[in-house]
């Protein structure tokens, strides 16, 4: 296994002042990861540091991605769900990049758009205005997003919030799917801790100042499991 | 065809809807991604600070838009960076900013030169206050909007829709922000003239209000929202030379009549599937 994106001793954190300390982690080819932690303990800080738009106090961080970047699925703003615009137009968006000066997308763009959401499952939609769109297929439509941007790494911020039990578990299936078949690596900022301990293979729970990184068995039987279940007792979750 | 004969046979009306037609689309361009954006008080707070600059500038003898121009930029890259920080609500802050420019340009104008003609014509408009520099300037700013457009309306799609998702892609975020925040400026600054400080941010809110209540994606509110301002403003500004009426008056009511005609035909299509 090949890392997409390797971390040696990692200081996380803002002008300065650190949150996380000593990261030591890789994110291969075709992981799985859930991040989880208390509200405010660094998620978001490392997360936009793996998108590389936080710069890290201190330490390395490699990212080995091959041609395309990092597909990012950001958390939806209350004024995206009122937007005016297909769900084609959006899922496009995903093509721009730093290196894209083009005014105006391919046609073999326009095609792989329509290829996202054939495989996620929601073509007929490509020309439904995103306003009009359930929050379950608003989802769907910046995964497509995502996908456009990426071949190999997919960082979502906690996606399931604000959809409801079905659409959530639509969403995992299809997150699971991408990662089973695809092959693409998936590291996914979540609350929900059921979930995170039965899909992922990995887990990064964070904490003021230190972390826990490793396989979902491993973290079972961590001090940091125990803090998140609030103390409970082994194998309830 | 008579009136329009009489019309176009003075030469300030020509001025006034070469500067007009320009304006308008550019102000109904960058209105829609300020409209989405939730940046629509914008225009209302920089035509009021671009009304204190006015009233400085004339009572000290400074030309109107060489004063005006840069402090209305800066007051928008302001209001920009203070909507980003977060730590103050943007509304409030471009309430107080407002408020306050218009209050310092009432007071100088009180103790100077009074509230003469001038003042009045940038409270409410005129459109014989187009100069030969002002057509100049709309014809440079409306190139500079349309060039933005074509070039970049992916990037500003893309800013507008998603800014996280755009900085990750590695798009520069905060350069086309400054730039819309800068031709929403100048626009503004050089539209107040005709449309009065009290009534141009009209004419970037309601084009753009408009062409949502009836189209469904981002190239087509934009590209109706440039047609039906140009539209509005030619309606209004005829009617205002028919009935002799304030021409900044006549041309948001023009575009309320455009926005109610829009949101009839919402319900009657709605009503219909």
């Amino acid at each position: 296994m090949t890392s997409i994106i390797s971390c040696s001793h990692v200081d996380l954190g803002y002008d300065g002042h650190v949150i996380v300390k000593d990261l030591n982690m890789e994110i291969e080819q075709g992981a799985y990861i859930s991040v989880i932690g208390q509200n405010g303990s660094g998620k978001s800080t490392f997360i936009k540091t793996m998108l590389g738009l936080v710069r890290p106090v201190s330490g390395k961080i490699r990212r080995s991605l091959s041609g395309k970047g990092i597909g990012y699925l950001p958390q939806q703003t209350e004024m995206q769900k009122n937007f005016p615009a297909t769900a084609l137009e959006v899922v496009l968006s995903g093509f721009l990049s730093r290196k894209q000066r083009r005014p105006f997308y391919m046609r073999k763009e326009k095609f792989t758009a329509m290829e996202q959401l054939k495989k996620l499952g929601i073509p007929e939609l490509s020309k439904t205005c995103y306003r009009e769109l359930s929050g379950g297929q608003q989802q769907r439509v910046l995964l497509a997003r995502a996908l456009c941007a990426t071949d190999q790494l997919l960082v979502l911020d906690e996606p399931v919030t604000g959809l409801d039990p079905g659409a959530a578990k639509e969403l995992y299936v299809l997150l699971k799917e991408l990662n089973k078949n695809e092959g693409i690596a998936i590291l996914m900022v979540s609350h929900d801790l059921s979930n995170a301990l039965k899909d992922a293979d990995e887990i990064l729970h964070i904490r003021h100042e230190d972390y826990f990184f490793g396989s979902v068995s491993d973290y079972r039987s961590s001090e940091h499991f125990h803090e998140m279940n609030g103390g409970a007792v082994h194998g309830t979750i | 065809m008579e009136l329009f004969k009489e019309m176009v046979s003075y030469p300030f009306i020509i001025r006034a809807f070469i500067v007009g037609i320009l304006i308008s689309l550019c102000a109904a361009l960058l209105g829609v991604s300020l409209v989405l954006k939730k940046f629509s008080m914008i225009g209302d707070g920089l035509s009021h600070v671009s009304f204190g600059a006015l009233s400085i500038a004339i009572a000290f003898g400074i030309a109107p838009l060489k004063l005006s121009i840069p402090v209305v930029v800066i007051a928008a890259f302001f209001l920009l960076k203070l909507t980003e920080s977060s730590r103050i609500s943007s509304d409030a802050a471009i309430a107080v900013m407002s408020a306050s420019a218009l209050a310092a340009g009432v007071l100088v104008t009180s103790f100077t030169t009074g509230m003469n003609m001038d003042v009045y014509s940038y409270m409410f408009g005129s459109i014989l206050a187009m100069s030969r520099e002002d057509v100049r300037l709309s014809v440079l700013l409306s190139a500079a909007v349309l060039i933005l457009f074509l070039f970049c309306y992916h990037k500003i799609f893309a800013v507008t829709f998603d800014e996280s998702f755009a900085r990750a892609s590695g798009v520069d975020v905060s350069f086309y922000n400054s730039l819309l925040a800068i031709l929403t400026a100048v626009t503004i600054v050089i539209g107040m003239r005709m449309m009065g400080a009290m009534l141009i941010s009209s004419l970037v809110i309601f084009p753009a209000l408009t062409a949502m209540q009836m189209f469904k994606s981002f190239r087509g509110v934009v590209i109706c929202s440039g047609f039906l301002s140009v539209i509005c403003f030619c309606i209004g500004l005829s009617g205002s030379y028919l009935f002799s009426a304030p021409a900044g008056a006549s041309i948001v009511i023009a575009n309320l009549i455009g926005f109610l005609v829009f949101r009839l035909l919402r319900m009657v299509v709605r009503q219909n599937v």
